[in-house]
């Protein structure tokens, strides 16, 4: 398959009055066509502020992008004029949000909004737009589209809302979905129902998808590949089932542990990560994770570790070896 | 975890509570009334965890807070120590409340930002004229050192603290009375993963010290499963299903709750790839006009025409499993 997106080196700060908070620090991952990326991580570990800078919707000031590359199809997103930058968000690359209620403007009817990328990219008649607009919330699984048309979000329930927010984001055939946190604020029984679409609207239309979140739980049966974030760093990256089944890196091992399962049987203390996430004041030149991991060695306050291949395809950033406790070599 | 020792602490029985809504300004009238909790009955058993467990708008907040009666009830009552709390007088009740405490669940709104921690820890001994200005410092350091914090913490204030750590505070005021019920609402609902385990690790570890009884509301079924004894499904404010932990996770009954488990992700991505799920159609109908009959057959897979006519009875189908079901023998 051929390679969509790719990032590399991937650096953005946000100057504060305190200072200068290091929220991305070389953040390097690559897209397949038609692949799921999910990348996981708690509140403030860059996740969003990845994908926002990537598609230059970081705001300037107080945030910039001081290093790295994004390439889409060859180019340089991070280089493309504002035209032509304007021209790959919506239509090639679309991105949904994780708050259904806000993200809609409250006084333009639903039609409005999901046929505008419509009108703007592919320069289609209103009515020509309202049509296809139709068609598509048809796929996304509001009944009796046609005539919703004209109604206005605050008619929606959050569930349809968001069901109305992956139409406008398909709307153009993208061909890079990103998905922030899309469920997060959705019950689990309305996340089901969106994951399923979602599912169902990959293997039908075939684009890629970069799904942001925070929960291990839902993008386990959605991703090809994973990739955990820690302050400002991936800090492992594998395919989905290798990741699952090896956590490689302290933390990732840590968040795995300290969920409880709905699946097993037997009662277990939940594992605590003890300490709070670091905050990214100064670019790390340690560990970022090494005040909170129990394998913290001297190397790992000495240096920060980069990506290590520790399997096949399967990469981590940590000195040690966390089956055996020693040092890798 | 698990209680031998049966004796009834609290009594719930037929409790209701509607909130009016209103038209007009000046002469206002009641034009309808959201049922957001309508005719729950249950039992809570001292030195167990209830669980209660359902989707946002259910009632289960709503629950909690009336049992504790910072709502007054519409109709019903609520047994404890041989007295009807939903009869008492003000006087007697703030009296009774001294061994009923609340973990609320947004940390950043439910401590003072004017008050220090020790202010906050010890207002509950202030109010009920528990201890001098000496004691209230002791017993303060004492609660603080119990929550895992540092005791020389007291005189901060709240916004020097992170999200876990307020949750800790919120804790320790909690139990700064020595209660014996806790009704923890989405106690950790608004932490990050890795801070969950820690904070549910020391409300376990608090109960078996203090032999503490809690009702633990929450949306999340795992989280629920780790914590609960027994556990309490809520759809549109009414229980549906209500059973001891193990059997309502291998024996679901009632449909809702079936659905409600297969709806929720399980972290591994092998299991993922094999489940079935239950994908329950369109969402919740509202409280203002809950449907006739039994509240869950607008979405319900299994309903049939007795469903629409009567409410099905909330009863015991095997020893210790309640079910308000019509399908289920």
């Amino acid at each position: 398959m051929a390679e969509l997106l790719k990032v590399q080196d991937l650096e953005t700060q946000f100057r504060v009055r305190e200072g200068i908070v290091h929220a991305v620090n070389g953040v390097s991952f690559s897209l397949k066509e038609g692949e799921t990326l999910g990348i996981v991580g708690e509140s403030g570990c860059g996740k969003s502020v990845t994908v926002m800078s990537m598609l230059r919707l970081i705001p300037s000031p107080p945030g910039k992008v001081v290093a790295g590359q994004a390439f889409y199809q060859g180019k340089d997103l991070l280089k493309m004029s504002d035209e032509e930058i304007r021209h790959v968000r919506g239509s090639q690359i679309s991105m949904v949000f994780q708050d259904p209620m806000t993200s809609f403007n409250p006084v333009l009817t639903i039609g409005r909004q999901v046929a505008e990328p419509l009108e703007i990219h592919q320069g289609m008649s209103r009515k020509q737009a309202y049509e296809r607009v139709a068609d598509m919330l048809e796929l996304v699984g509001i009944p009796k589209a046609k005539a919703r048309l004209n109604d206005y979000p605050h008619q929606f329930s959050g569930g349809m809302r968001q069901r109305v927010m992956i139409a406008m984001s398909l709307v153009c055939n993208p061909s890079v979905l990103i998905a922030d946190e899309p469920t997060t604020a959705l019950d689990v029984t309305i996340q089901a129902q969106i994951v399923e679409l979602v599912k169902e609207l990959r293997d039908k239309l075939g684009m890629a998808i970069i799904w942001i979140t925070h929960d291990l739980g839902v993008i386990a049966g959605l991703a090809d590949r994973m990739a955990v974030m820690y302050g400002g760093y991936i800090i492992e990256t594998a395919p989905v089932k290798s990741l699952y089944a090896n956590p490689t890196h302290p933390y990732t091992l840590g968040l795995l542990n300290s969920l409880p399962r709905l699946d097993t049987d037997q009662y277990r203390r939940l594992e605590s990560i003890d300490g709070l996430p670091p905050i990214l004041m100064d670019k790390p030149t340690s560990c970022p994770f090494a005040p909170r991991c129990t394998f913290v060695r001297e190397h790992c306050l000495q240096e920060n570790p980069p990506l290590l291949e520790t399997g096949p395809d399967h990469y981590a950033a940590c000195w040690v070896d966390t089956k055996t406790g020693r040092e890798r070599a | 975890m698990k209680t031998d020792n049966r004796e009834i602490l609290l009594s719930v029985r037929d409790l209701k509570k509607h909130f009016p809504i209103t038209q007009g300004i000046i002469i206002s009238k009641t034009i309808g009334a959201v049922h957001a909790v309508d005719g729950v009955s249950f039992d809570i058993h001292r030195g167990e965890t209830l669980g209660l467990v359902g989707e946002s708008g259910c009632g289960k907040s709503t629950t909690g807070r009336t049992i504790l009666q910072l709502y007054r009830p519409t109709a019903g009552s609520v047994w404890y120590q041989g007295k009807d709390l939903a009869k008492l007088k003000s006087e007697e009740l703030r009296a009774m409340r001294r061994q009923m405490q609340m973990i609320f669940q947004d940390p950043y709104a439910s401590l003072n930002p004017r008050m220090t921690v020790g202010e906050i820890i010890g207002e509950p001994l202030v109010i009920h004229k528990l201890a001098d200005k000496k004691q209230t410092q002791e017993r303060v350091e004492h609660l603080l050192d119990l929550v895992g914090l540092n005791s020389r913490f007291a005189n901060r204030f709240p916004h020097e603290f992170s999200g876990g750590q307020r949750q800790r505070i919120g804790v320790a005021r909690a139990l700064a009375l020595q209660p014996e019920l806790i009704v923890c609402d989405e106690p950790i609902s608004a932490l990050d993963v890795s801070i969950q385990a820690q904070v549910v690790n020391l409300l376990e570890d608090l109960q078996k010290e203090f032999g503490l009884t809690y009702l633990f509301i929450a949306h999340d079924l795992s989280m629920v499963r780790h914590i609960s004894d027994r556990i309490a499904v809520m759809y549109l404010g009414i229980i549906v299903e209500l059973t001891t932990r193990d059997e309502l996770y291998e024996n679901p009954l009632h449909p809702y709750t079936q659905a409600l488990l297969s709806a929720v992700p399980i972290p591994d991505p092998v299991v993922e790839e094999k489940r079935q799920r239950i994908v329950l159609e369109g969402d919740v109908p509202s409280p203002v006009n809950p449907p006739s009959g039994c509240r869950f057959r607008t979405r319900c897979p299994l309903a049939i025409d007795i469903c629409s006519v009567e409410k099905p009875e909330f009863r015991e189908v095997k020893p210790d499993h309640f079910v308000a079901c019509h399908v289920v023998n």
